[in-house]
């Protein structure tokens, strides 16, 4: 077996075991062919979409990593992989060191369950219509065992209190609130199991503009109160540039570049980091050229070889055009993976840039 | 007595949002409906309370007298001097009696095979929807290849099959319930897609997921939170299917194949009626049929009325 471990590698580990969540290499397939009957009598191969293709990941316990990305880019597909809602073609999920996806961890998931949850897009469709609020929160307390009776009444009430509802609001059914109190809903929900880490998918994307504002403000309170961890999807640079520690740059299923929040908005790294962070509309710039992206994000059955951002980029070379970078530690802390960023020819704006 | 007030006050809140719902305002807006559903109510209740209604048990011999035979409607009979309402037969049966006891055999025939069918098509369709993949392929090419029979057709051949199993002395006794199945087994399909199609729209609803979460079973999830969100539909075609089911078990009754003659349901009530039609006792055949339209016709129009009331896109 092995002897005592060096001390710097158990100071290592150590470090490491303050990641809620470890993402190792995920990459989720989906199978979009015909029907097999379809495909024999047509001669179709099969056709294969890969939504996620090898991200790797870490979050620290109570930071907020936001994934960002256009639609298509395996955001969503990434938070269902996390939450153990669909099942990841490769690569690994552990949450405080366990492997959710390992079959041999299945005994250890019931309790493990307990500890994550998730908040949903669509707060209209999150919510049982057919139950009343108070059974829907009151649901994950029966189900893990947490309270019984009369506990679970007062928990429950509890729990809308602390989403600023009131506790009678419990009676009522989904359909008699507004989506800003539907979202409410589902993370006094979320909150009932006690859980360490959330995983949140746009879950102010479907509500009014005035409306977001207060539920992010709930959700970074109840951050500082309740020390969540939260994993934050969005395809909205201002929600996550307010929510956010350290951001993550999908592109067709591929992380561009993971840096902290505020770094990446002074100096984005990768091309697309920096066009993105230019489409930001902001009364300062008004006047200055933009650089915007041209053409459309490609169709995932048929990804571009090499960097799959090239035939979008300003600075693509012939080496983008053959091989596949990889992530790389720039010395300000942000992982980029951009051959050009890694070489040096990144980062001179193109002249007649930046001159109005 | 406290308690007493808050459930007497809650109770009434709960009666007069019955009364004022969406539900109750097209009921009292269409009065085809309305009419429909005292027909419908008032042949049930008969059938329920027959015992008490009827003036004779047309099925116990010691109360029959041969001499009543073929009296007329409304007339009295030369050799007894009894009258009966609605006539009476061969054997001095009552005609009113019969169709009461004949509607209670129809009524009780139709509810189960409805209930039957009800729970298998709901169960396969939640099951074809949600877990979907191999089971739903299964299941809905087995409803595929059914629908290619006409209904009476599978119902006659299970009725005939399920015949073939039971040993002789109880055949007769068994009758009806092998005929709940028969007209059951047959009527399954419809629940089955409808079910399924709703389900597979709920299943990709985000509360659903909301369950996966907490790692509730699909059995749970399937009972406990699609179930109550497919249930519409299912209403609309219990109330269609009931008219379908009843009319199912006179067609089968009126080919004999049915309920046993000791226990005649009104198919069977028209079967020996038609006997008698050209020598003249016509009330023999045209009451019971009469009873069996009104009851097929009623049910079906307020199966009609349902499926518009709850359709959202109507409203």
């Amino acid at each position: 077996m092995v002897g005592p471990a060096p001390a710097d590698l158990v100071a290592r580990r150590e470090a490491a075991s303050d990641s809620v969540v470890e993402v190792r290499g995920l990459v989720r397939d989906f199978d979009v062919s015909a029907s097999w009957l379809h495909r024999t009598l047509s001669g179709e191969p099969r056709r294969v979409v890969k939504a996620v293709g090898g991200v790797s990941f870490d979050i620290r316990r109570g930071e907020t990593l936001a994934l960002v990305g256009e639609s298509g880019s395996g955001k969503s597909t990434i938070a269902k992989m996390v939450v153990g809602l669909l099942p990841p073609t490769a690569g690994s999920i552990r949450i405080d060191g366990t492997d959710i996806w390992d079959p041999a961890n299945a005994p250890k998931l019931r309790d493990l369950r307990r500890r994550f949850q998730m908040i949903f897009q669509d707060p209209f469709a999150s919510l049982n219509p057919r139950w009343r609020v108070r059974d829907i929160i009151a649901e994950p307390l029966d189900v893990f065992g947490i309270t019984r009776g009369r506990a679970t009444r007062d928990r429950v009430g509890e729990l809308l209190t602390t989403v600023k509802l009131t506790p009678e609001d419990g009676e009522k059914y989904p359909h008699q609130f507004s989506g800003g109190q539907r979202q409410r809903i589902c993370i006094a929900r979320a909150l009932a199991s006690e859980p360490e880490f959330l995983v949140c998918d746009e879950p102010t994307s479907a509500l009014d503009v005035s409306v977001q504002a207060q539920i992010l403000n709930l959700m970074r309170d109840l951050q500082d109160r309740l020390g969540l961890t939260y994993l934050f999807i969005s395809h909205n640079l201002a929600v996550v540039r307010h929510m956010a520690d350290r951001i993550g740059v999908l592109y067709l299923g591929g992380l561009a570049e993971v840096a902290p929040a505020k770094a990446m908005f002074r100096d984005p790294r990768h091309p697309y980091t920096r066009s993105l962070i230019d489409a930001i509309p902001d009364i300062d710039m008004t006047g200055r050229e933009r650089t915007p992206i041209t053409g459309e994000i490609p169709n995932p059955l048929d990804p571009p070889p090499g960097c799959t951002f090239h035939p979008r980029c300003p600075f693509a070379r012939e080496r983008c055009r053959r091989e596949v970078p990889r992530a790389f530690a720039e010395a300000s802390g942000a992982l980029v993976a951009c051959h050009g960023v890694e070489e040096g020819w990144v980062g001179q704006a193109p002249a007649g840039q930046k001159a109005v | 007595m406290d308690v007493r007030e808050k459930l007497v006050q809650r109770l009434s809140r709960r009666i007069y949002a019955g009364w004022d719902s969406d539900l109750a305002h097209s009921f009292r807006s269409s009065p085809v409906t309305i009419i429909a559903a005292l027909v419908a109510l008032t042949i049930i209740l008969a059938a329920i309370f027959a015992p008490w209604i009827a003036p004779q048990n047309p099925f116990d011999p010691r109360q029959l007298n041969l001499m009543d035979g073929f009296t007329p409607p409304g007339q009295e009979n030369p050799f007894t001097g009894n009258t009966f309402l609605l006539g009476s037969d061969g054997q001095g049966r009552d005609v009113f009696s019969a169709i009461l006891y004949g509607a209670r055999v129809s009524l009780f025939v139709g509810f189960f095979a409805v209930l039957f069918s009800l729970v298998l098509g709901v169960t396969l369709g939640l099951i074809a929807g949600y877990v979907g993949g191999r089971a739903d392929a299964v299941i809905m090419r087995i409803a595929d290849v059914q629908l290619t029979f006409p209904v009476i057709l599978v119902a006659l051949l299970i009725f005939g099959v399920a015949r073939g199993f039971l040993p002789p002395q109880h055949r007769e006794a068994m009758a009806v319930y092998v005929l709940i199945v028969a007209i059951g087994l047959s009527d399954w399909v419809q629940y089955a897609r409808t079910v399924r199609g709703a389900t597979m729209v709920q299943k990709s609803r985000e509360y659903v997921a909301a369950a996966r979460l907490i790692g509730r079973s699909p059995f749970a999830i399937m009972s406990r939170h699609v179930l109550p969100n497919v249930t519409e539909p299912i209403l609309v075609i219990a109330t269609i299917s009931l008219a379908l089911a009843i009319i199912a078990e006179a067609t089968l009754s009126f080919l004999g194949v049915g309920v046993p003659p000791t226990q005649p349901s009104l198919g069977t009530l028209i079967r020996f009626g038609q006997g008698f039609l050209f020598s003249g006792e016509w009330w023999i055949l045209l009451f019971p049929s009469l009873t069996l339209l009104a009851l097929a016709l009623s049910v079906n129009l307020l199966g009609d009325w349902l499926r518009e009331a709850l359709n959202p896109r109507l409203r």
